[in-house]
């Protein structure tokens, strides 16, 4: 690895480390810093209501983040370049729709078949909604990869793709206008997406299926690097390029369904961040944007979990907005810099 | 030198399967191509070229035929070994951005590079060599997106050489270059062909300097199949006269090249200067008038430097200075 890559690497990984302290240290409730310390490493603390709020909301909420903003970037740049469209995203292939709709089915059509509203289901109702965003984002998922085994067109399949997110989200509009205004607005709340909802032992689950799939997502790096001379080229260097495609595609999607069915969808980081690590790092070699997008992605995520958490606006800020407010200048700055370092030379 | 038939092919049928059943672009093409050669594929717009370069590279499975690549049938080989065997350069752009041209140089080393795709030692010499063979090694840390279309297709055969592969095909190397970058890969092509016993197969739609630089023809004609031979060889078989046939384009045999051929409106003879007498035909030709120095016609040129004089058939002379007021007398008085 050449020296600046290493000193990018290490500097984003400090950031890493900073803004999860901060994320356990600021909130409405002010905790001093020594404590916060103690709380983190199982010491003494002063106060038995400051370790409950560092141990069981602070610390899931910022591993949350940090877990689910690695995972969209991930995905995030793998869609890209298997698209070879830089405005592919996680949402684009209607994964994050799938999971909408499946969440959608739930909790709207609980209440007119079940009788009861899951909002008030309280437990049993999260699981119930993470279980089905997965199975809806796997649902969609699977569609996508049978379509990319018939369409040879990388544009074509991301056409369809959008096109099924539309659809999908049609039928969410439908469910919506049927149902009781009490599971819309639940509904709408999972919509906004937040770090916030995954409490206790879900965090070990996701985090840990996290944990197995991301190091799974490096193996592609090779393939990803010979995706991006495009099909001609990368088959004549031996690569089957169909497989591939369909591999980079359900990793891909598989990230974003899990992060989807924890967090809610979560836009803009999975768009955004590799944009922000090729213009930082300068380099379309796999090698270095994957650990950058994966490294970038929660530093960001967390960044973001703060700023919707400042006091004054706790659980006002939808960490969409957040993410969406932070994310555009960055990326437009970094590539307006770009550009002009481009038409300079 | 040595030469080897590297590829061979026997009653092979291309073309593609389409929804109305199996469009066949080309049949019945027996031929052998060899090492150490530069072969250039000719052909109108439409031909099946790029279709036969599929088909050679494994990316079109043939409809009917064989192709042995190596004496081993195309067919039998497994992606990762072909990829050892065959490089391409394609006509497809690549919208490559942030890759310097070594990196993609060294994604020709793909094919044995391990796992996670890093350079050895040994892979980075063989890039760097690669690299000087083509002559760019003042464009190793630039990146792709700041070359011009030129320095790009060297890169691209850069990329070819490092994936060490005893043929490359490339299709339409020398399409959106100018002249001297188009003459300078060609010549690039040949002379690895010779140097290094490469199988250089490319399409081109530069008849003049394929006619000059390429060992041997595929002459590719819609309906008529393929037509193989040496250019000198087709040349004088009239095959190269046939092939191209169309009003205003004449062969010349002398030469063995193309020369366009306008309707002439008269006739001039020529006296004088031999270099003089060459440039006035080629000027007069422009303007429609047949010049030759062993003709008889109503007007003469007597040809000098810096002095050129015309004597119509009634006797009257007018003289010029230059060929450009002498061509100006000539078509105003037509």
């Amino acid at each position: 690895m050449k020296r600046p890559v290493a000193v990018g690497m290490i500097l984003l990984g400090g950031s890493i480390l900073l803004l999860f302290f901060l994320n356990l240290l600021l909130g409405s409730v002010t905790i001093p810093a020594g404590q916060v310390w103690k709380a983190l490493w199982g010491g003494e603390v002063d106060n038995a209501i400051w370790q409950n709020i560092v141990l069981k909301s602070r610390f899931p909420q910022a591993l949350t983040a940090l877990v689910a903003g690695a995972g969209l970037s991930v995905a995030g740049l793998q869609m890209q370049t298997v698209f070879r469209n830089p405005l592919a995203g996680p949402s684009v292939l209607g994964v994050s729709s799938g999971a909408s709709l499946g969440v959608a089915f739930v909790v709207l059509l609980s209440g007119r078949l079940g009788g009861v509203a899951l909002s008030r289901l309280g437990y049993m109702g999260e699981i119930a909604m993470t279980v089905s965003a997965i199975i809806g984002a796997m649902a969609i998922m699977l569609l996508i990869v049978w379509v990319a085994q018939k369409v040879r067109g990388n544009v074509t399949l991301l056409i369809i793709g959008v096109m099924i997110g539309y659809v999908a989200t049609a039928i969410i509009g439908v469910l919506k206008f049927f149902s009781a205004e009490e599971d819309v607005r639940a509904y709408v709340v999972w919509g906004l997406g937040s770090f916030a909802r995954v409490s206790g032992g879900q965090v070990m689950t996701f985090v840990v299926i996290m944990a197995i799939l991301l190091p799974l997502s490096f193996l592609l790096v090779k393939t990803l690097n010979l995706l991006l001379l495009g099909d001609g080229y990368a088959r004549n260097l031996g690569l089957n390029v169909r497989r591939a495609r369909i591999g980079v595609i359900t990793c891909a999607g598989v990230l974003v369904a899990i992060v989807t069915a924890y967090c809610g969808p979560i836009s803009f980081l999975g768009l955004a961040v590799p944009h922000l690590c090729r213009g930082i790092f300068r380099t379309s070699d796999h090698r270095v944007l994957m650990p950058a997008s994966l490294l970038a992605g929660a530093s960001l995520a967390l960044l973001c979990n703060l700023i919707a958490r400042m006091p004054g606006f706790e659980g006002a800020l939808p960490v969409n907005s957040v993410t969406a407010l932070i994310g555009a200048p960055v990326v437009a700055v970094v590539l307006f810099k770009h550009r002009k370092e481009d038409t300079g030379e | 030198m040595k030469r080897d038939n590297t590829i061979q092919i026997v009653d092979l049928s291309i073309g593609y399967p389409g929804k109305h059943g199996v469009k066949t672009v080309a049949e019945g093409i027996t031929d052998t191509i060899r090492s150490g050669e530069l072969t250039c594929l000719l052909g109108e717009n439409g031909a099946g070229k790029s279709t036969l370069l599929r088909t050679l590279s494994g990316f079109l499975p043939p409809l009917f035929g064989e192709v042995a690549i190596l004496g081993k049938p195309l067919r039998t080989y497994r992606e990762k070994d072909l990829a050892t065997v065959i490089s391409v350069v394609l006509t497809e752009k690549n919208n490559l951005q942030n890759m310097t041209v070594t990196e993609l140089v060294g994604m020709g080393r793909s094919p044995y590079t391990g796992f996670w795709g890093r350079l050895s030692a040994e892979d980075r010499h063989k890039v760097g060599e690669a690299i000087d063979m083509v002559g760019i090694a003042a464009l190793g840390d630039r990146l792709v997106q700041t070359l011009s279309d030129g320095e790009r297709q060297k890169v691209m055969i850069a990329k070819a050489l490092a994936q060490e592969t005893p043929i490359i095909f490339l299709d339409e190397p020398t399409a959106f270059l100018d002249y001297p970058s188009k003459v300078e890969i060609l010549h690039l092509l040949h002379r690895l062909s010779r140097d290094m016993q490469k199988t250089v197969f490319l399409s081109t739609h530069d008849l003049e300097l394929a006619l000059q630089i390429a060992d041997q023809l595929w002459l590719m004609a819609k309906g008529r199949g393929v037509t193989v031979g040496s250019p000198e060889d087709l040349a004088l078989d009239g095959t190269l006269d046939a092939f191209f046939n169309r009003p205003g384009v004449a062969f010349e045999k002398q030469t063995g090249l193309y020369r366009i051929e306008p309707d002439y409106r008269g006739t001039v003879r020529l006296e004088g200067d031999p270099v003089c007498c060459a440039m006035v035909q080629k000027a007069l030709r422009r303007s429609g008038l047949r010049a030759e120095r062993d003709i008889e016609a109503d007007r003469t040129v007597i040809a000098a430097p810096h002095a050129y004089i015309l004597r119509e058939s009634d006797g009257t002379t007018h003289r010029a200075e230059s060929i450009a007021v002498l061509l100006e007398h000539i078509t105003d008085h037509l």
